[in-house]
Order: structure tokens, then C-alpha cells, then sequence
């Protein structure tokens, strides 16, 4: 648990930058287990959605339908029908229809190469810029077809001359990306940092656990988190994120989505094995040829110290509907708080200085 | 594959990672395509000419393996002068009958042979042929039963340049299946279909092989048997077949239809593909051998595998002098699949029904239809999880709310009786490799849930108790049969590996049988089902082997058990060549061991262990004695793979495009616009829409989501999987959207001739307008898992289908059909009735009705 006074009191690395041993910054004794993540390998992955059943079942996470709004209803965003991870969805696998002028496109890890952007004009259907037809407040669409939270796609397609990139029906590509996304157990974990009742903790596995029995339900760990993953769940009033199967962990078991997923595309294990096999898929990826692929949340140096849980895509992150460049909330704490207290002394010296001179009056 | 077997198919993802290039061939662009090396998209139906063109391709370029081709096929025989090909027909082949609408296949076959069929129509196909037979050769004396045998010498030409070779024959047949016909009919980029092509033939050969998977967009077509002949015909020519990574591997709809085949659901085969005896007058067991039973080849001993099984069924009341009880077993009198039993129960012939996982409601074609046979019967037995739409059909179903049934007409009395799930019962699975794997018990059944085995065992036992002492001839059957399964635990659970033992079959002495060559014809041996003996050799459990696959060789012989005698590729001594050395190191499989005399390898080899390539039968040997050293398909009276089938198909024996029955252009490559052969069913509950209609114009296909099962019951009323897939949708390109006006996200009305569904529609890229011709022909999607019950509800897109069926197997075209899409919801009420009224009158189609 980050120490507010060394923070303040010494640049350390407790709250941005990299951080080797993140449940050692916690306090754990030296002999605690290796840091444990999740690879996500995308350019796998057949968007079964056994890793959203696995989860919910495991972790006895609620139905999005009787949770939102008890209505079971489409999204219209492809085949993704739970939006985004939130309380009661701690896997959420994204679809993104993706549409090029012909010969452009490319499939998930094919020879052909592209220039891997979505084209300006072209819609991609399941890039999370859809509203939400599951949100409480929006009405089921009613007869006639013409209801609220119907999405006018027809609008958004190219109609000739509107867009530069217009071509026939059957000269247009479609690519269909799926990426099973999670918390990103971050090294520095804004929902942790800002939490005040101490029921998110660093778990001896590096990873990052919100206690049920703890949580009064503040919500100061929602606006915190740089990806939007945690978030408080309307029934039980509590936040509510992936755990990475802490209770599983402690039996040596793997997380129940990496167990259930058919193709290998979450893989879970030591942290550092990991990314030493990513490094090695994104080499053989780039060796094909497939110029795309990326790693993300790999790389320590970036705005969260880097992922416990991080990710092999095809796009750019904004595609999946990741933000491209995270930063832990907590990052400008100390400087802030330098700040705080600079202006504090100060204060207090003008304040005494003002006393001193009134006193020698 | 990744949507229906997303489990199975991380093995295609794995052979992927290793350099395997996946293509995917599908009219949509799916869960599959996203992840394959090549999405080829063409239009539903268009199958055997794409796979013709394939065949055209590799014939045209002599890219066939030729030396495999002439060592194990039959390439070389000379098809008999009176057969007339489809090419000087108008798209018929010779033995048509327009009053009958039935082949009658004499004329296709060889010269100097007559070809029992292994498989397919056999007896049907006997009656006719034994007397031609007998009419044009002098040594068959009184007996038929050289009628299915061949002749020692047949007629071949070894250079395949005979113009009735079957190599020419074959060549004739597919040269208009040309890339630009072929891209013409399919809607293809002819670009695409040569990248194919190329890709098929540059993997197939000594040192790499191809294999094709397919499911039931293959099978549910009214030409579906003819289809997977077409992928045969292409595999066989590039040596694909008996061989490891080829094959022509076929993904069931469920974890163990593979086992309900093998030890059959179907009405028309008893277990291990022994056909069930038709209805002659007067027929013993012999002359049923001699009508369905080839002579030589492995199917020569048929009478011991049936005999076999008699005496597994009836024990000691099965005896030489009863013909094993063979007049126990029922007779066939007719079409009895299933929708055949359908119209039966509509036309009240057929009084009672059980419904096992099943939910014909929902999940057959033409629902309406079978919700008619279900309100026409005295009982019906529903075995399932959840209370199915084919359960409360009578109170709920789509005729109540329209007016065309009323629950107080309907007499049907409805047993529903919950079952057990596949975790709280032991038995064994087998998948599509053949491998039966066993699984135990997890969890008990809750409350009076049972298992199947319970349920049969039980019902058996108390039909016997309640028969007890009845002198009724007709209740010696059931009253002799054996019965005596032990049980245990509260509820009396019979022992599951009791019925294994008796599956796998014992000697006079009680002890398991370790092989179905042990069987005998003497009735000294049982065997439930000859294929599956050796799977409890030597009294032990052989399903239940779980040796991991890092503790064994890459064949893992050691998990489980595949039926025939544990070998894991069928016919794998084609593996090899003539003289059984491998065709290459990388493909080495089962080879020919000169110094030990016998064949070895990877594998169990698929052949007579110490047969050695150079044999050469005697002549007027029999059985497996009839056939060469080189003759790998072991189940074959020739011993050979048949490109062409002179006989065991009902509708020709070169597999010929003909369009869908309903289908919106014009067979561009034969005059004979659909399969002249199929079957019908003329009713007015099943309308069909005319071909090329104006009324119904755009082309839909049914299939299934990953997130849901088959008609529902299993995952409509599970919340977390109806999240994910939580409404019934159609799939519509953008261009068939604005030409009918329809909204993503909003609603749809589709109609055929049967009845109109609504849906939500999802406007996406991945569903591509075709040009056929010059036609732009568009196809919707529909997911079929929806009804009225569950968590999740949606009208049943199979609501929309018609049923016409494939005649060989009887399997209906529900992967294809016609319909109009308009914005909108559907009428209610008998409103919906006048509605698709209206429509059969526009189109110029008789009236609808539930009579």
C-alpha cells in the first residue's frame, strides 16, 4: 500500500513510472509468489464468449439483464451484446467490423499487409461509439422499428459522393475483430490508489482485489481508473472489477477464463513468462508479414507502469475502444502534494511573518 | 467451425500456428472467416459446382495423384455401355422415371461387375438388378447370392484412356464446370476460386495432404448426400483419402451424434450400418444377406455381425432353427424418417411419439408442420431439461394465437418427464473422429431427473412385467428379449458399463470379445454392435483411457477408443503405396514390414494385419479373401474408392448441380433446374415457393451462434448466455437494406409460403450482395435458435422453411430457401394468416391450410 508520506516526502516509483515488484511496493515479504497477468492474445481469438460465461459463473457476477434493466435485449454493436466491462462484466469481448476498399483488408493474421486503418467515413459498427440499448434509461425499441435506441446504421453508411472512401458493396473488405478485454491489474492502479476504505488492495500475486465485505460503495475508484473497468454495481451498491480468480489463484488453480478459452488467446501465468512469449508471438506476427500487430500495455514506461493484464492487437488500441495512452490518475499526486505543501509552508510563513510584524507592532 | 465447434476447432487454430492455410467457404462471413487465411463467399447451394470446378481443375491439369488413383480406385473400370450421362440428358441422367420421379439404376452400372453399394440403397437398389443379373449370366442357379458380388475379372483399362473408363467419364462429366461457370453459378471472384483451386492441389500429393470439414450446410440441401460425394470424388483424386491430415471429416450437430449413428436413432439402419430389413414377403435371413450384403469385402461377413447381434438382443431364444429370431426384428414399409412420421401424424397414422433432447417446434424445418403432428397424436413423451416449446406447443404455439388450433381440439397427451444432463450421467461420447471417450458422473440428477438409460431400462422392465405370461406371438419380441442389466444406488440406476460389455460382445464362454473379426455366424458370439467390439476387451474399459497426449506418440493411441479395433484414420493402408512402402517420409502412416511379414506403423493398420501387397485373390474367394493387397477400402465389395458410384445412390452416380428447390436464378449449367429425384411433401400446411419467384426474391440460410444450443432449451433459459445473444435477428447487407428500406436495430417481417417471422435486423458488411449472372441475387441470415419460451424469446426462423428432402438419406433443404424481407413487424392473429395469404396468391401458389 502506497505510503502517502514517501510519496510525498521522496520521488519514488510508488505511484507512477516503472515498478518491478509491485506486491514487494505493497509490503509483501520478499518470498511472495511471482507476479501473475493475463496475456491476451486477439489475433486468436474466435469471439466464443466462454471467457464472460467462465467469469460469471466462477465468480457468481450477475446477468447484465437482471442487473440493468431485466431486459434482454441487442446492442446492435455486432455480436457484442454486454457493451463494455463494468460491474457485472469482468470479460467483455469486443467485435469490431472493420471496412476497407477492397484489397486492403487483411484477416487476423493473414500474409496480405495493410496499412491497418479503419478508412475516414467508413463506420466500425462495434467500436463502442453506438449507445448503449442496455442502459436503464433507454426504452426497448417498439413496433414499427423506429424506437429509441435504434441506430440509424444506413445513415452512417457511404452513400455515393458523401465520402471519399466510397466503393461498391462488393469492393469493400470486411475484417472482424475480437478481442476479449479485462482489468488491466495495473502496476499503478489509480482504483487502489484513491481508494479510501482500503478495500482495494495489492494481492501478494502483484494483482488488484476489491474486498466485498470492505467496500461502502464510495465510487471514488470509478473516475480513477484510466481504462473505465471498474465501476459499482446498482443492485449491492458495490464496485466491482475483475479479481484474476484471486480465490482460484490461492489453490494454484488458473483463472477461469483462461481455462475456459478454446483457442489459447488468454493465457495466464508469470508475468515476466508472459511477456517474454508475447514478445516472441508479435516477432513471428511481424515475420509473416502481419505489420499491424501491436502489444499493449506491455511496455513498463507507460502512463501505468504497465499491465498485468496486457494485450496482442491488430489496430490501433482506439479501434477495440482502448484509450490509446493511459495515465494512472495518481501520477501528478506527489508533485501535487509537493505542491500542497509548499504552498502550505508558504502560507504559513507569510501567515506567521504577518502575525510576527502585527505582534512587533 | 469456430461458430458451432469452438472447442474443436482450436485444433484448426493450432495447425494454423504450425503453417496450415485455412480457407473458409461460406456463404456468410463468420466467427470462422475472421480468423482464416481466406473467406471465399459464394451463394448458398452452389456446393457441388464449386467442388465440380474444383474437380474440373485438378482433371483438366492432370493435378490428380495418379499413381494412388490407379492403385486404389476405381478410375480404371468401364462404366457399361447403356449409361447415359447428364451431359447428353439435359441434366438427367439415364434411368429416370418422370411418373415416379426415381431413378432406376441398371444402367449405371460397370461392365462385367455389379457393384453392391457399402452403404446407401441397398436393398431398394437389389430387387430390380438381381434379376438383370440373373437375366444376363448363367451361373447364378437358383440362388441370388452372386447378385451382389463382382466378377474376378471386370472390365478396366489401366491407362485410363478407355472412353468409358470411369477417369473419362468423370473427366466428360465436369469439363463445363469451368473457373468462369463455376464463379457464374457461385457468385465467386473466379480469381478466388483459382487461388483455391491452387491451394488445394500444391497441398495435396505424396508430401502434404488436405483435408475438407464440413457440417450440415453440406447435409441439409435436397442434393445433400450428393455433396459430400463431390468432396470424396475431389479427395480421392488428389489421394487424400487414408491418409494422415486428409479426409473428409464431418463436424456433428451434437457431442455424440456420431454415436447415435453408430448405434443408430435412424430408422431405416440397425447398429454398426446393418440395414434394417425392408417389408418383403416370406424374406428369411438369408435371402436379406443375399438382397443387402455384398459378397466380398468386409461387409462379406455381415452375417456374422447380424447374427451376432440377434443373439446379443434375444440370448439363448435366438437359435439356428428360429433363423436367430430375425423375424423379431421390425420391418420397414416405407419412408419412416422423420418427417415422414410427421405427415403420418398429421394424417393420423401414427398415434404416439417420444421426443428425446429434442425440440422439433423450434428446431425441424417447417414448424408448423410439426406442431400439426404434435396435436395430432393420443401421447407424447417429452424427456428434457427445461419445459420446451414441443412440450407446451398446445397452449402457446404460434397456431393458438392465430386461431388454427385451439387447445380444447387438441387430444395429445403431454408426459414431460426431466432428464438428466450430460454431466449427472455415465456413458460415452463419440465424436467425429469415431473416438469414444467415457465420462462419469458428476453430479446426481436433481429431483426425479434420470438418466436415458434409466428411462429405457425401466420402461423396458415394466412393458415386460405388464407382458408377462402373454402367449400373443407379437409380444415374443419384447418378452425375449435380454433385459437383466444390473442396477445400484437408490433409484435403481442400471450399470452403464454392463451395456458397454454387451455392445462389445462375448464368446460361448462369456468372455470379451477383443475384436469384430472373433465374430462369428455359428451363434457362439454376441456383439451389439460389431464396430464397437475391442471397446471393452479383455473386461476392461478401453473408453475410459486418459493417457495424456505428452505421455504418448502424436497418434495418442492411448487416449480413449476409436471404433473400428481402435484405429484412428479409416483406411489407412492407402497410406501407403502398391507395395506398401509410405508415399513419402513426412506422410509415412502404416506400412508394409517385409521382415516381419505384417503391416506396422503410427496407426492399427486398417487391413489384414499379415496380407501382403502383392496378394492376389483366388478366384471365387469371398469376403475380405476377394480382395487384393492393394485394396484399401476394405468395406468396399471392390476394395476400391468409387469415384463413381455405379449403385447405393438414389439420384445419380456422379454428384450433378442442380439449384435449391427454391432458388432465384436459373441452373446455369443443365437444363434440369433442381434434383429430379428429391422428395415432397405436397400439403398445404407445406407451400413451396416457386423457383425464380418475383414474390419471394432474396435467398436466406439458417444457422446457429456460438452463444446458443441447437432449438434453445439449453441456453434460452440460462441468463448468461441469453445476454449474449439476446434477441432473434436477421443479418442484411447494407444494399438489401436500402432497397427494402430496412433500419439496423430495428424490425423486420420475412415470408414464405408457409408462414412470415419478424426479427431484428442487423445491417452488416459481412453479408455481400452477388452478382449471378446478371442478377443481383442477396442473402439474409437467420440464426434459428428462438421460440416462445426461455428467458430470451423470438419467433423460429425454421417457421420459414418448407420441407423437401434429399431422397437418399431423407434429410430436408434447410440451408437454403427463398423469402421476402420488409420493415416492420408482423401481423397478429389471423391477421398473419390473410397476410402470407395474400402473398401465396401473388406468387401464384395454392392456398394454405393445416389439412
Amino acid at each position: 500500500m502506497t505510503n502517502v508520506w514517501d510519496a510525498f516526502s521522496r520521488t519514488d516509483d510508488s505511484l507512477y513510472g516503472p515498478l518491478p515488484d509491485p506486491a514487494a511496493n505493497a509490503g509483501f515479504a520478499p518470498d511472495h509468489p511471482k507476479r501473475v497477468g493475463f496475456f491476451t492474445d486477439t489475433s486468436v481469438c474466435i469471439g466464443c464468449k466462454a471467457c464472460e460465461v467462465a467469469c460469471k459463473e466462477w465468480n457468481l457476477v450477475p446477468d447484465d439483464g437482471t442487473d440493468a434493466s431485466d431486459l434482454y435485449r441487442l446492442t446492435g454493436m455486432s455480436y457484442d451484446n454486454t457493451g463494455d466491462l463494468g460491474a457485472s462484466t469482468w470479460r467483455h469481448v469486443a467485435f469490431i467490423e472493420d471496412v476497407r476498399p477492397h484489397g486492403t483488408a487483411t484477416t487476423a493474421h493473414g500474409g496480405e499487409v495493410t496499412t491497418g486503418h479503419i478508412p475516414a467515413g467508413l463506420p466500425a459498427l462495434g467500436g463502442g461509439a453506438l449507445p448503449k440499448a442496455r442502459d436503464a434509461a433507454t426504452a426497448p425499441p417498439g413496433p414499427g422499428g423506429n424506437g429509441e435506441g435504434t441506430v440509424d446504421l444506413l445513415s452512417l453508411l457511404p452513400e455515393s459522393g458523401a465520402h471519399g472512401q466510397q466503393t461498391p458493396d462488393d469492393e469493400r473488405d470486411v475484417r472482424w475483430l475480437m478481442a476479449s478485454d479485462v482489468c488491466k491489474h495495473c502496476t499503478h492502479a489509480g482504483c487502489l490508489d484513491n481508494c479510501p476504505t482500503g478495500a482495494l488492495f495489492r494481492t501478494e500475486f502483484g494483482t488488484v482485489v476489491v474486498q466485498d465485505d470492505i467496500c461502502n460503495g464510495c465510487g471514488y475508484c470509478v473516475p480513477s481508473c484510466p481504462y473505465g473497468v471498474i465501476d459499482v454495481r446498482g443492485s449491492d451498491g458495490g464496485a466491482h472489477k475483475c479479481t484474476l480468480c484471486y480465490d482460484r489463484l490461492g489453490s494454484g488453480l488458473e483463472p477461469a477464463c483462461a481455462k475456459a478459452c478454446p483457442t489459447n488467446s488468454i493465457q495466464f501465468g508469470d508475468l515476466d513468462e508472459l511477456q517474454a512469449a508475447a514478445d516472441a508471438r508479435l516477432a513471428e506476427l511481424h515475420g509473416r508479414g502481419v505489420e499491424e500487430a501491436r502489444l499493449y500495455g506491455r511496455d513498463e514506461d507507460d502512463g501505468v507502469g504497465g499491465d498485468g493484464a496486457f494485450f496482442l492487437l491488430l489496430d490501433e488500441p482506439e479501434v477495440y475502444g482502448l484509450p490509446p495512452d493511459p495515465i494512472v490518475t495518481t501520477r501528478d499526486l506527489p508533485e501535487m502534494w509537493r505542491n500542497a505543501a509548499l504552498t502550505a509552508v508558504g502560507l504559513g510563513v507569510a501567515a506567521v511573518a504577518a502575525f510576527w510584524k502585527g505582534g512587533r507592532r | 467451425m469456430a461458430e458451432a465447434h469452438p472447442v474443436g476447432f482450436q485444433w484448426v487454430m493450432e495447425a494454423k500456428a504450425r503453417g496450415a492455410k485455412v480457407i473458409h467457404v461460406d456463404p456468410r462471413f463468420t466467427r470462422t472467416s475472421a480468423v482464416a487465411d481466406l473467406h471465399v463467399p459464394f451463394r448458398a447451394g452452389g456446393d457441388i459446382a464449386f467442388l465440380g470446378g474444383l474437380i474440373n481443375y485438378v482433371l483438366a491439369n492432370e493435378l490428380d495423384f495418379r499413381e494412388y488413383v490407379q492403385t486404389f480406385t476405381n478410375a480404371a473400370d468401364l462404366v457399361g455401355e447403356d449409361f447415359v450421362d447428364t451431359e447428353d440428358m439435359a441434366g438427367l441422367f439415364s434411368g429416370y422415371d418422370p411418373e415416379t420421379g426415381r431413378y432406376d439404376p441398371i444402367s449405371w452400372q460397370l461392365e462385367d461387375q455389379f457393384e453392391a453399394p457399402a452403404a446407401g440403397q441397398r436393398d431398394h437398389w437389389e430387387a430390380g438388378l438381381r434379376e438383370h443379373h440373373a437375366a444376363q449370366t448363367s451361373d447364378t442357379g437358383g440362388g441370388s447370392g452372386q447378385g451382389a458380388a463382382t466378377t474376378d475379372n471386370p472390365a478396366r483399362d489401366e491407362t485410363l484412356q478407355h472412353p468409358r473408363c470411369v477417369y473419362q467419364v468423370l473427366k466428360r462429366h465436369y469439363a463445363r464446370y469451368t473457373p468462369e461457370a463455376v464463379s457464374q453459378v457461385c457468385g465467386m471472384d473466379p480469381e478466388q476460386f483459382l487461388e483455391v483451386a491452387r491451394a488445394i492441389t500444391e497441398n495435396s500429393g505424396r508430401d502434404r495432404t488436405t483435408a475438407w470439414v464440413y457440417s450440415v450446410g453440406w447435409t441439409h440441401h435436397s442434393v445433400g448426400a450428393q455433396y459430400i460425394r463431390a468432396a470424396s470424388i475431389l479427395q480421392t483424386l488428389l489421394g487424400n483419402m487414408g491418409r494422415p491430415g486428409g479426409g473428409i471429416l464431418a463436424l456433428r450437430g451434437h457431442a455424440s451424434i456420431q454415436g447415435s449413428t453408430d448405434i443408430p436413432t435412424l430408422y431405416d439402419l440397425l447398429p454398426g450400418y446393418i440395414p434394417m430389413p425392408n417389408a418383403h414377403l416370406h424374406e428369411d435371413l438369408q435371402s436379406f444377406l443375399d438382397a443387402d450384403a455384398a459378397k466380398t469385402g468386409f461387409w462379406g461377413n455381415m452375417d456374422a455381425y447380424l447374427i451376432s447381434l440377434l443373439k446379443a438382443w434375444w440370448g439363448d431364444a435366438a437359435t439356428a432353427e428360429n433363423d436367430w429370431a430375425f423375424d423379431n426384428l421390425p420391418r420397414l414399409t416405407g419412408n419412416h424418417g422423420t418427417y415422414g412420421i410427421v405427415r403420418d401424424q398429421i394424417d393420423r397414422k401414427s398415434f404416439g411419439y417420444f421426443l428425446v433432447g429434442e425440440n422439433p417446434a423450434i428446431g425441424h424445418a417447417n414448424g408448423k408442420m410439426q406442431r400439426l403432428g404434435l396435436a395430432n397424436l393420443e401421447w407424447l413423451v417429452v424427456r428434457d431439461m427445461q419445459m420446451i416449446e414441443s412440450a407446451t406447443f398446445w397452449k402457446d404455439g404460434p397456431e393458438i394465437e392465430t386461431g388454427e388450433l385451439r387447445t380444447s381440439d387438441i387430444g395429445t397427451e403431454v408426459f414431460f418427464l426431466p432428464c438428466a444432463n450430460h454431466t449427472e450421467k455415465s456413458g460415452t461420447f463419440t465424436n467425429t473422429q469415431r473416438l469414444l471417450q467415457w465420462r462419469r458422473e458428476a453430479v446426481h440428477p436433481p429431483g426425479d431427473a434420470r438418466s436415458e438409460l434409466h428411462f429405457y431400462y425401466h420402461l423396458g422392465r415394466k412393458i415386460r412385467e405388464k407382458l408377462a405370461g402373454s402367449t400373443d406371438e407379437r409380444d415374443r419380441p419384447i418378452l425375449d428379449l435380454t433385459w437383466d442389466y444390473p442396477t445400484f444406488g437408490i433409484h435403481s440406476e442400471p450399470d452403464p458399463e454392463a451395456v458397454l460389455g454387451e455392445i462389445n460382445g462375448y464368446d460361448a464362454e462369456g468372455r470379451p470379445l477383443s475384436t469384430y473379426t472373433q465374430l462369428k455366424a455359428d451363434g457362439s458370439t454376441t456383439a451389439g454392435c460389431w464396430i464397437y467390439t475391442g471397446v471393452y476387451a479383455d473386461g476392461i474399459n478401453q473408453a475410459d483411457r486418459r493417457k495424456p497426449g505428452s505421455e504418448q506418440d502424436w497418434v495418442a493411441a492411448e487416449w480413449g477408443w476409436a471404433w473400428p479395433a481402435n484405429r484412428r484414420t479409416l483406411y489407412n493402408r492407402a497410406s501407403a503405396d502398391a507395395e506398401g512402402k509410405p508415399w513419402s517420409e513426412r506422410k509415412a502412416y502404416v506400412w508394409w514390414d517385409d521382415e516381419s511379414g505384417r503391416w506396422t506403423g503410427h496407426d492399427v493398420p486398417d487391413f489384414e494385419a499379415t496380407k501382403e501387397p502383392g496378394y492376389k485373390p483366388q478366384p471365387g474367394a469371398r469376403a475380405q479373401d476377394a480382395l487384393a493387397g492393394t485394396d484399401a477400402f476394405i468395406m468396399q465389395a471392390d476394395g476400391k474408392a468409387w469415384l463413381y458410384a455405379p449403385a447405393g445412390l438414389a439420384d445419380g452416380p456422379l454428384p450433378t448441380h442442380y439449384e435449391p428447390v427454391e432458388s432465384p436464378v436459373a441452373n446455369l449449367l443443365h437444363d434440369q433446374q433442381d434434383n429430379p429425384a428429391r422428395e415432397d411433401i405436397d400439403r398445404a400446411w407445406n407451400r413451396l415457393n416457386p423457383a425464380r419467384s418475383e414474390v419471394y426474391p432474396y435467398v436466406f440460410l439458417t444457422y446457429r451462434l456460438t452463444e446458443h444450443h441447437t432449438a434453445g432449451g439449453m441456453s434460452r433459459t440460462l441468463p448468461y448466455l441469453s445476454e449474449l445473444q439476446p434477441e432473434f435477428f436477421c443479418e442484411v447487407s447494407p444494399a438489401l437494406a436500402r432497397e427494402r428500406g430496412l433500419e439496423h436495430m430495428g424490425w423486420a417481417t420475412l415470408v414464405s409460403a408457409r408462414t412470415a417471422i419478424e426479427a431484428r435486423v442487423l445491417v452488416t458488411e459481412r453479408m455481400k450482395p452477388l452478382r449471378i449472372g446478371d442478377q443481383t441475387v442477396h442473402q439474409i441470415g437467420l440464426p434459428y435458435h428462438w421460440g416462445a419460451n426461455g428467458v430470451s424469446t423470438g419467433d423460429p426462423a425454421n417457421d420459414l422453411l418448407g420441407v423437401v428432402m434429399d431422397p437418399n438419406v431423407h434429410i430436408q433443404e434447410s440451408k437454403v430457401a427463398t423469402c421476402d424481407i420488409q420493415p416492420g413487424r408482423r401481423p397478429r392473429g389471423p391477421a398473419l394468416l390473410e397476410f402470407v395469404e395474400q402473398y401465396r396468391r401473388k406468387a401464384g401458389v395454392e392456398p394454405g391450410g393445416i389439412h
